[in-house]
């Protein structure tokens, strides 16, 4: 009697406790719904085709669009990507292949650090070494975004590195190939889609950076006619039309929003279908 | 040393002398002298966490890749000795093949590129001479049949054992003279073992084969000789026949019968 008592105490302790997990987990998701919901009540109604065509119209006047602003931070985004993907590899690589040099501890501490260095401080970094000397561009905002980008990127790709067993880099070595062709031709081929996945989650984290490019490419009215002067960029134009106290460029402002949170949600859904698709399975290992 | 001088008329293909390794301060290996004949097949056995697999690493200087080891002694591989000042590990392990405990086809590359990847990176780019070695190594590793219409499928899509044979097919795909096994078949099923045996036996002709077992019966089925390693140390080589027949030493009998 006793222990059927007490089987039946646990079993239901147990289920409470699980139900209990489900809805604190519940609830821990509910406010990114209730932002998503948000954004696409307010933002989807500024979404034309003047959104992505027109720059800003001033206040009162109808019409107009945020074009500028998702070119310049297309563009600085780019040029970021372009100067700090290999950088950021090559620093994942690093940390992951080479991490008993005596090099690495440190380096790997600087790379904790900065990735948590809040992205404000670097925008007034590059603004007093870049943008006090040359003012505001596109080049001073690119370089604040590569600053944030690389090690994100390069931590991805170490941690990607290392999930590869160590077995698959001596078999390398055991074939005749110094290090850093089973590096080059082994391990990063092997691992692509997985990489690739780290780099394009890291360019949503800085699509929606806002702080950094304040301080150096700061906005622009138009569209920029050079990389060297004040350049648009969407999360910008974002927190000057919502404080702007207008309507029409709050609604713009809504629209800007629900664009970026679209960007960051389909480059989420598509590396997750990517890494669905193209995981190397290590099915030997134990 | 276990043969009576006069008897060898066996080349030899590696000689070891004098062989201590090291783990930062844990001694691994301690003097171990062993001759290595050409064209035998050798079975390194032992209990778990005897210095085998130390053994062979040092045999292809895999050993001094993990992080605080080191060794004293020479390995001559004909004629040379490997740990000679300025001779390059690069170099050395085109020579000398190895397949490990698990099968690690590189990811995401085709059963081709498998193969062909210890060519192609040294160097090798006429796509017959690849297709040719692809095809002549895929045979000896008695694979051919199971994959010559699917050769750009991912190799991890193969079984375990196919997997362990393309592992042994790329491994020869370089030409070495010597192949280094570390516990190959411990991963896999008995139908899968007894190829990879039967495939050690007619790969004796073109390599010399160093294996690690940790099943005796295996190493009695494939060697034709046996060394036993006990703490780090070399208790016996002997041929195989005899090893289990008559042990030199007290120790070899007691792990025969399994007092261990």
């Amino acid at each position: 009697m006793r222990d059927s008592f007490y089987y039946f105490f646990r079993k239901t302790y147990n289920k409470i406790m699980l139900l209990l997990i489900f809805l604190l987990s519940l609830l821990a998701t509910l406010p990114f719904f209730y932002i998503a919901y948000f954004v696409f009540q307010k933002g989807f109604s500024a979404i034309n085709w003047d959104f992505f065509t027109k720059i800003p119209s001033g206040p009162g006047i109808a019409g107009g669009g945020l074009a500028n602003g998702i070119l310049g931070s297309a563009v600085m985004v780019g040029m970021a990507c372009l100067a700090g993907l290999p950088w950021g590899v090559f620093l994942g690589v690093f940390l992951s292949e080479y991490r008993f040099h005596p090099l690495s501890k440190l380096l790997r501490f600087v790379v904790d650090l900065s990735v948590s260095t809040p992205s404000i401080v670097i925008g007034i970094f590059i603004y007093s070494l870049l943008v006090s000397f040359f003012g505001f561009s596109a080049y001073a905002g690119a370089m604040a975004l590569m600053l944030i980008l690389i090690p994100i990127i390069g931590k991805s790709a170490e941690e990607i590195l290392k999930m590869v067993p160590n077995h698959i880099r001596e078999a390398g070595l055991a074939l005749g190939l110094p290090r850093w062709k089973v590096i080059l031709q082994i391990l990063i081929p092997g691992t692509v889609a997985m990489l690739f996945s780290g780099v394009i989650l890291s360019i949503a984290r800085i699509a929606g950076e806002t702080a950094p490019l304040l301080f150096t490419s700061l906005g622009n009215q138009f569209f920029s006619k050079s990389l060297n002067e004040p350049t648009a960029s969407l999360p910008v134009q974002i927190y000057e039309f919502s404080k702007s106290g207008f309507p029409d460029l709050e609604a713009m402002a809504w629209g800007g929003a629900f664009l970026l949170i679209s960007f960051v949600f389909f480059i989420n859904f598509s590396t997750r279908l990517l890494i669905f698709i193209r995981k190397p399975s290590y099915k030997n290992e134990f | 040393m276990s043969f009576k001088k006069g008897k060898m008329k066996q080349k030899t293909l590696i000689e070891v002398k004098a062989l201590s390794a090291w783990f930062k301060k844990s001694q691994a290996l301690s003097n171990i002298n062993l001759l290595i004949e050409k064209n035998k097949v050798t079975a390194i056995i032992g209990p778990s966490g005897c210095g085998k697999s130390t053994f062979i690493r040092c045999l292809n200087r895999l050993h001094e890749e993990v992080e605080g080891a080191y060794l004293k002694g020479e390995v001559i591989l004909e004629g040379k000795n490997i740990y000679d000042l300025g001779s390059d590990p690069v170099l050395i392990r085109r020579n000398i093949g190895m397949v490990f405990q698990k099968p690690n086809p590189f990811p995401g590359m085709s059963i081709y590129d498998n193969v062909a990847i210890g060519l192609k990176l040294s160097g090798i780019k006429k796509r017959s001479l690849l297709d040719e070695r692809v095809e002549r190594s895929l045979r000896n590793a008695a694979l051919w049949k199971e994959v010559k219409d699917h050769l750009s499928r991912s190799g991890q899509s193969l079984s375990g054992g196919q997997q362990q044979r393309l592992c042994i097919a790329r491994a020869l795909a370089v030409n070495p003279s010597v192949m280094l096994m570390d516990e190959p078949t411990s991963a896999l099923e008995p139908i899968s073992t007894a190829w990879i045996e039967e495939l050690i036996q007619k790969l004796k002709n073109q390599v010399t084969v160093v294996f690690v077992t940790h099943n005796m019966q295996q190493a009695a089925r494939v060697s034709d000789r046996i060394a036993f390693f006990l703490n780090g140390e070399l208790v016996e080589f002997n041929k195989t026949s005899w090893f289990f027949t008559k042990p030199k030493h007290s120790k070899s009998e007691d792990y025969i019968t399994g007092r261990f």
